[in-house]
């Protein structure tokens, strides 16, 4: 027997009433250990203009490459003080940012690591659910043997990918549509 | 002692894909604004792994006691007609889910929402903001105190008006189950011309986004209960290969 699961709706124009109380862009607060990163980009819709009204989620692994979270089977170090989980909301510019730390690297189909990533949930008004995307890292060399880039057309596998803007500072951009439309996943 | 029998250790390999017409695309043009934010590539298949299958976890001491009572946020009582909004969350396998937390986020009696954005020309209520959060118990039950929301106009069409509504956001146990939606009220005759709610083909579907009115959580002389039962993806589960 199967239940069906609930539609999703629009968060809509008016999320931040229910949803600000939860911003969470500082995700590794001092002692967290890791290689420390501002990951900031910005949200643009089909006409190149700037989502100002997105939620965007993110939830990662430690730095060893373990998540806070009891179904995480793997014997590796939990974190004190580290969740793995972000919210930010963006401004007029679109734009959202996230301090945080570089998660480790993580199993995959059959077991086979996966490169580090970052998993993403973007919800916003003419949305009816959230789209879902993921962030890879520059100069990984995982990258090439990742078993979900893997699934994506080569020519659009640099969407998910951030560009590195100077140390300690990714760019990463959710294109909604057209050119350099990043790629979503149906998770 | 009696050894209680130990139940097979089940896996979670992944979680159910959605019964057709039952959750909305991204490209509904008759909500216009998803004409320019929806993707035009085709989406990719994610397997789900074990950046799937987890999710963030929120704990006690992060919601308090009085966050469900939306009628108790300020000094004095907010105009409108107080309400209790409750039900269960549980999975597609009508198991609950427990500790899960639960926003949400509403409109005041008179259809306005304390929000820059919002310049509908209804008052304000100075003793409703109309946000609330809970975690859901051990049974996967939760329970708000609320004022009935007002329906309000909006720009998608001429003459469009928002069925009165509450906004809820849902996390459960994985990054898979993340839910956003909103509850609707019986016998509104705005659901009919509504594209939010209109969004998926199935009409039991969008008939699931509608509350009961509920004999059994309404506080007689106090508040009318409505229950809004809510269910979350349902893991793939498989026996855990155990070794010995």
């Amino acid at each position: 027997m199967s239940l069906q699961a609930t539609t999703s709706q629009t968060v809509g124009p008016y999320l931040h009433i229910g949803l600000s109380w939860l911003i969470t862009e500082n995700l590794a607060p001092k002692g967290v250990p890791g290689e420390r990163m501002l990951i900031r980009g910005r949200v643009l819709d089909g006409d190149g203009r700037p989502v100002n009204d997105a939620l965007v989620e993110i939830w990662q692994a430690n730095a060893a490459g373990k998540y806070a979270h009891p179904r995480d089977p793997q014997a590796k170090p939990l974190a004190e003080g580290f969740r793995g989980f972000g919210r930010s909301a963006t401004n007029q510019d679109g734009a959202f940012r996230f301090r945080t730390i570089k998660p480790g690297p993580v199993p995959g189909p059959g077991g086979k690591l996966q490169a580090p990533h970052i998993a993403v949930n973007v919800f916003m008004r003419g949305q009816l659910k959230q789209l879902v995307s993921r962030i890879y890292f520059p100069g990984e060399a995982a990258n090439a043997k990742d078993p979900v880039l893997a699934l994506v057309a080569a020519d659009r596998r640099p969407t998910l990918v951030a560009k590195a803007v100077k140390p300690g500072m990714l760019e990463w951009n959710v294109i909604l549509q057209g050119k350099g439309e990043t790629v979503f996943f149906d998770c | 002692m009696k050894q209680a029998k130990a139940a097979p250790q089940m896996e979670v390999t992944g979680y159910r894909r959605p019964f057709p017409g039952t959750q909305p695309g991204y490209l509904f043009p008759t909500y216009a604004a998803t004409v320019k934010r929806a993707p035009t590539q085709p989406l990719v298949i994610l397997p789900h792994t074990l950046s799937e299958l987890t999710g963030p976890v929120f704990g006690h001491d992060e919601v308090l006691p009085g966050d469900h009572d939306l009628t108790r946020q300020h000094k004095g009582a907010p105009i409108g007609e107080r309400i209790i909004v409750s039900g269960r969350v549980l999975d597609q396998n009508a198991r609950p889910v427990p500790h899960t937390l639960v926003e949400i986020w509403q409109a005041n009696s008179a259809g306005r929402y304390p929000h820059k954005v919002d310049q509908h020309d209804a008052p304000m209520d100075p003793n409703f903001t109309g946000a609330g959060r809970c975690l859901t118990d051990a049974e996967g039950r939760y329970r708000f105190v609320t004022i009935r929301p007002g329906e309000y106009p909006w720009g998608n069409h001429y003459n469009a008006w928002r069925p009165a509504h509450i906004h809820f956001s849902l996390f459960g146990p994985a990054f898979a189950t993340r839910l956003v939606t909103q509850m609707y009220f019986p016998g509104d005759p705005l659901l009919a011309y509504d594209p939010m709610y209109n969004c998926v083909p199935d009409e039991r579907a969008r008939q699931r986004l509608i509350s009961t009115l509920d004999w059994e959580s309404t506080m007689p002389q106090i508040a009318l209960g409505y229950r809004f039962d809510i269910i979350l993806r349902g893991a793939e589960e498989t026996p855990m290969q155990t070794k010995r």
